[in-house]
């Protein structure tokens, strides 16, 4: 049951291996595209590859804790969600200039209602991992499952946000005069400047010990606990950090769609960011990015042939399910053999 | 008039719960037995829905209808097992959930361009029209007592089948051990075939049925599929018993929160429960095999 072909190392500094030229190529293609698309005439493809972005974060944070922790959360567009709602009640108390609560100013300033959904989802997820993680397996699935339709329900009803026909976010989230969010070119590269950040810092995260016991227990529980691990403590921990990071990719994904609903939170949305990690490859940090990318650009290219996508769409997922184990980068030789 | 609007609740509740255990029944076999989590369920409970519709319109006959539906999808769900899913048993929750997920995303899309995106409109049938008054002066829909009629006919058919009969011996063995079962020379494929064929047969039973109260389009079978799922997490993985008193548990609660609470808790209701339960009893009400 346990899949120990997931538990790739570092990846390789020394030697070049595929994957670094992988990531490297990559790197070079996210930072060309904005003028590149602007060349050919296709300013379409910068908010495009934004979305990708934006998903390929929440992707990311949901691989810590699936990939390298073995926590199938099945609720991950929950805290997603959450966040995005931060970011669309925090504008709309602004410029109606009334009162959240009856008690706080809204604002629409990024220096504060981006970290406060980082802060919120990272509650939730620390109120729900405290639930959850004491389950194993498909209960796990399941009860992560439970919250995060608790989590939309409880949105559907919120009528002085918009109920279920969601909220339009009154301003994009602002940063003193540094950039503008409205410009989609400067959003691309905020995105995937907070993109590379959090994905530097998941990986000393990954690699720290903290990483390397998360990483043990999920080989094997039993070994970690019995040398005197938290196991708990060290899950919780990690599913708060998730349950953050998706929190802001939440606050990315409002200003990107200007928009925030409960359908953010569906838990067809959550099936998707799995797959997205899944496709890419888990436990990798990079697989989620290249999953987010084969996941929407496959979706746009297939719906631009057909509306029916999903029936080509549905088969091919089963095929990588068959196929690929390890996923798509998986499918690249890591370095010296295996 | 409070305890006629009780009365009725209930019974609204049961109907609710037998449909639901028409469906959890399947997918608690699959999962206890095979060890395989098929959130393509919800997709044969459409399917099973649209091929009864088409049937009744064609045919006039109901009876007819729900027979082809519980026979085609009988022979889909087989076919499924034989073709793709058998290859997943040995595998982890994780790849199956992904792998049907992909077959939920095909099966709708097929349904889409089979029948249209709109919904396709089920009557009830004519001799099942009409109301019973079971306490005086509160009429209730025959159909719906029929339904509930069904669920429970299904419930002690199953009970016997598992408990009774060589073929529920081979299942509850196969069940613990499927290695001894096929030293002991029967063949399990044949069997794991045969209970997952029967799981998407009860699924099309439940569509067939819920035909003529909900609408029958794309998509209706993935809020049943996540009501389903809380019902045989709650009733314990594996147990036919588990899943009929949560299915029973989770369509009680769900009428009766909508009545008593206000919408945005009546919606959560299940799921507080099923959290709760979880909580305080992670393998379910009644698991099956530690």
């Amino acid at each position: 049951m346990t899949d120990t072909t997931t538990m790739t190392g570092p990846p390789a500094l020394r030697a070049p291996s595929a994957r670094l030229w992988a990531v490297a190529l990559l790197a070079v293609a996210l930072l060309a595209l904005p003028p590149a698309a602007k060349a050919l005439g296709e300013p379409f493809y910068i908010s495009l590859v934004s979305r990708v972005l934006v998903f390929a974060l929440a992707a990311m944070s949901l691989d810590l804790i699936l990939g390298y922790g073995g926590m199938v959360c099945f609720g991950h567009a929950m805290f997603m969600g959450v966040g995005a709602y931060v970011v669309g009640i925090l504008a709309h108390h602004g410029a109606e200039e009334t009162l959240l609560f009856g008690l706080l100013p809204g604002t629409d300033s990024g220096w504060i209602a981006w970290p406060l959904a980082m802060l919120c989802a990272g509650l939730l997820a620390l109120a729900v991992g405290y639930v959850s993680l004491r389950t194993k397996g498909i209960h796990f699935i399941m009860i992560t499952l439970a919250f995060a339709q608790m989590a939309y329900f409880f949105f559907v009803s919120l009528r002085a946000y918009g109920g279920d026909d969601g909220l339009s976010l009154a301003a994009r989230s602002t940063f003193s005069d540094l950039v503008s969010l409205r410009d989609k070119t400067s959003f691309y590269y905020v995105a995937l400047g907070v993109l590379v950040v959090v994905g530097l810092l998941l990986w000393r995260v990954t690699n720290s010990r903290f990483g390397m016991v998360l990483q043990g227990a999920k080989a094997n529980e039993r070994r970690m606990a019995h040398i005197g691990f938290p196991v708990f403590r060290y899950r919780l921990v990690a599913f708060t950090l998730a349950g953050a990071i998706a929190g802001l990719a939440g606050a990315l994904l409002a200003n990107q769609a200007n928009f925030v609903s409960p359908a953010m939170m569906h838990w067809t949305r959550s099936g998707e960011i799995i797959v997205m990690v899944i496709l890419g490859g888990m436990g990798s940090l990079v697989g989620p990015v290249v999953g987010a990318f084969v996941f929407l650009l496959l979706e746009e290219v297939l719906s631009g042939w057909t509306e029916h996508w999903q029936a080509v769409f549905g088969p091919m997922l089963l095929l990588v399910v068959i196929y690929a184990r390890q996923g798509l980068y998986g499918l690249l030789p890591a370095r010296e053999g295996k | 008039m409070s305890a006629m609007l009780i009365a009725e609740q209930t019974l609204n509740g049961l109907q609710l719960g037998t449909m639901l255990f028409l469906m959890a029944a399947g997918l608690t076999l699959v999962f206890g037995i095979m060890n395989l989590i098929n959130l393509a369920h919800g997709s044969l409970y459409m399917l099973g829905a649209y091929f009864a519709a088409t049937l009744f319109r064609l045919t006039g006959s109901f009876l007819l209808a729900g027979a082809g539906a519980f026979v085609g999808v009988l022979a889909l769900g087989m076919l499924l097992e034989l073709a793709v899913l058998r290859r997943f048993y040995a595998r982890d929750h994780l790849d199956q959930v992904l792998a049907t997920f992909g077959l939920i995303l095909f099966f709708n899309e097929m349904a889409r361009i089979v029948w249209g995106p709109q919904a396709v409109f089920m009557p009830l049938p004519e001799a099942l029209e009409g109301t019973v008054a079971l306490i005086p002066g509160a009429p209730y829909p025959l159909y719906r007592l029929v339904t509930i009629g069904v669920g429970m006919a299904v419930a002690v058919a199953l009970y016997l089948l598992i408990g009774r009969t060589r073929a529920g011996m081979l299942i509850r063995a196969g069940a613990s051990n499927r290695t001894m079962v096929e030293a002991l020379g029967v063949n399990i494929r044949v069997l794991y075939t045969a209970v997952f064929g029967l799981g998407a047969a009860l699924a099309a039973l439940a569509g067939t049925m819920a035909g003529p109260l909900l609408s029958v389009q794309v998509g209706m079978g993935d809020g049943v599929l996540i009501l389903t799922l809380v019902v045989i997490v709650i009733g314990g993985i594996g147990s036919i018993r588990g899943a009929f008193i949560a299915a029973l548990l989770v369509g009680l609660s769900d009428t009766f929160g909508r009545m008593l609470l206000p919408a945005a808790v009546a919606e959560m209701t299940i799921y507080i429960l099923m959290a709760a339960i979880l909580t305080w009893r992670p393998q379910g009400l009644f698991p099956a095999h530690d």
